[in-house]
């Protein structure tokens, strides 16, 4: 089967700095990639290179067999069917809850406002948001805000979700409620490509690892292989960062024969 | 003395009125063409591209540096020596003051624009909005609540400013009053009902400015 997305010796620069360096990635439709790595080594700038809000400069990069990489590409197009979630949400702020919902179905894929609206309110009440119809952003909590995000590009009815760090700006109480609509995706059978620095989701969820470094992919494997047994030791260093806090010894405590004597 | 003054003001009244439709109809135009104007300057200034925005940079500097009475007097006798155009005084005015707001209205548009987060931008282009979807449902009507007090204050500056287009033969409520006081020599009387014309004009404006800036001040 063709991958539905597939990234061949991609190339991109900020400037003079090279960020991603001959970067090959292939994902089935269905398939569940996580990618990890450490700050700045290009994997949110991967993600947005798929949406086309950052452009490549060398390589090739299909989607469903189509190359994205031309003058001939409507990135328009391209988005209707490449969903994205952001870290800080990015909800219109002018906009009730539905009419964020709606803008897109109504505006650009031209649909009947009934049939959209269903839609919406179905998507809605599927994470639990329904009562929010009507609310306005800056009256929802980072959480909420966020799961209303995945709604507005859920109501595109798009072939692939792209998630960068959309637990990154939440309290951890509000963790929870994201990540398990995004799980919720995975078990459909939805095609998700999900930056994130939340190493337990990323090992429940994923069906592949990629690990980045400095523009590189280093390491493609199972999820579980992968927090195991890592296969380079760049990335056994990226994990042993995250394990730190767990397995950090216990403070001694001061003596105590002080006490005593 | 003050029963006279009063005559004189009621005879002279259906004459300021006249001049007073043309300052406020001068206005008004100037208004409209600077606020269509400077929509679209803010607009094409924050599309990214390079070449727009030196052709900006000059078109604002144009109007920065030389005086607005400059420009009038360019328009009004340069245009039938240059390109053999003869233009109405009266809209020589419009014209001028046309564009010389738009270039006031369109950099508070643009520094609107350019307030908004990136994300707002981005977020629209991932939905699939087209350039001027993104513009007319997401960008500009957050700008508005940004751009609206201070554009309100350039509108008054429109107004005040107007009263220059004396100096190429419109005869608006100044150059009436003028005609009045030569006639009558009543010329702090006149002068008077000018000042309160302009301030009931430009009062309720910059209060109005006043008041959205405050109540707009945490949106």
């Amino acid at each position: 089967m063709n991958p539905l997305i597939e990234f061949q010796g991609f190339n991109k620069f900020f400037g003079q700095h090279q960020v991603l360096k001959d970067v090959d990635l292939a994902v089935q439709a269905g398939e569940v990639v996580v990618i990890l790595g450490p700050s700045g080594c290009g994997k949110s700038t991967l993600l947005r290179c798929l949406n086309g809000l950052e452009e490549a400069q060398g390589g090739s990069l299909r989607l469903d067999g189509q190359e994205l990489l031309g003058p001939d590409t409507d990135w328009r197009q391209v988005r209707q069917r490449v969903g994205m979630v952001f870290q800080s949400y990015h909800l219109f702020g002018h906009m009730s809850v539905i009419d964020n919902l709606l803008l897109g179905p109504l505006k650009v894929q031209k649909r009947e406002r009934h049939e959209a609206q269903a839609q919406a309110e179905a998507l809605l009440a599927r994470v639990g948001l329904l009562d929010k119809r009507d609310a306005f952003p800056r009256q929802l909590s980072g959480g909420q805000q966020q799961r209303i995000a995945i709604v507005r590009s859920l109501c595109m009815n798009p072939q692939v979700m792209l998630f960068d760090e959309v637990t990154a700006a939440l309290d951890p109480e509000m963790v929870k409620e994201v990540l398990q609509v995004i799980q919720g995706l995975a078990r459909e059978g939805m095609t998700l490509l999900i930056v994130t620095h939340e190493m337990a989701f990323a090992r429940a969820v994923a069906d592949r690892i990629v690990f980045m470094e400095a523009g590189r992919i280093l390491e493609q494997n199972h999820p579980e292989r992968f927090f195991t047994q890592p296969q380079t030791a760049r990335a056994q260093q990226f994990l042993e960062k995250f394990s730190f806090v767990e397995s950090l010894p216990k403070t001694l405590s001061k003596p105590l024969h002080k006490e005593l004597s | 003395m003050a029963s006279s003054g009063i005559e004189l003001l009621l005879v002279s009244l259906p004459q300021l009125a006249m001049g007073a439709g043309q300052t406020l109809a001068i206005s008004a135009l100037g208004i409209l063409f600077a606020t269509l104007g400077g929509v679209l300057y803010g607009v094409l200034a924050t599309l990214g591209s390079r070449w727009l925005n030196i052709l900006l940079q000059v078109y604002l500097e144009l109007f920065r540096a030389i005086p607005v009475l400059v420009w009038l007097y360019l328009v009004f006798f340069g245009l039938p020596i240059f390109f053999g155009l003869s233009i109405p005084s009266f809209w020589c005015a419009v014209l001028v003051l046309g564009l010389w707001g738009a270039s006031e209205v369109g950099e508070v548009v643009r520094g609107a624009l350019q307030s908004l987060p990136r994300g707002q931008r981005e977020a629209g282009l991932s939905i699939g909005l087209g350039g001027w979807q993104l513009y007319a449902y997401v960008l500009l009507p957050q700008a508005l609540k940004r751009m609206t007090p201070p554009t309100i204050n350039i509108y008054t500056r429109i107004i005040k400013t107007s009263s220059l287009a004396v100096l190429i033969g419109v005869v608006e409520v100044i150059k009436a009053g003028q005609q009045i006081i030569e006639r009558t020599y009543e010329s702090v009387l006149i002068y008077g009902a000018l000042f309160l014309f302009f301030f009931l004009v430009c009062y309720p404006l910059s209060a109005a400015s006043r008041v959205l800036e405050r109540r707009w001040a945490h949106a």
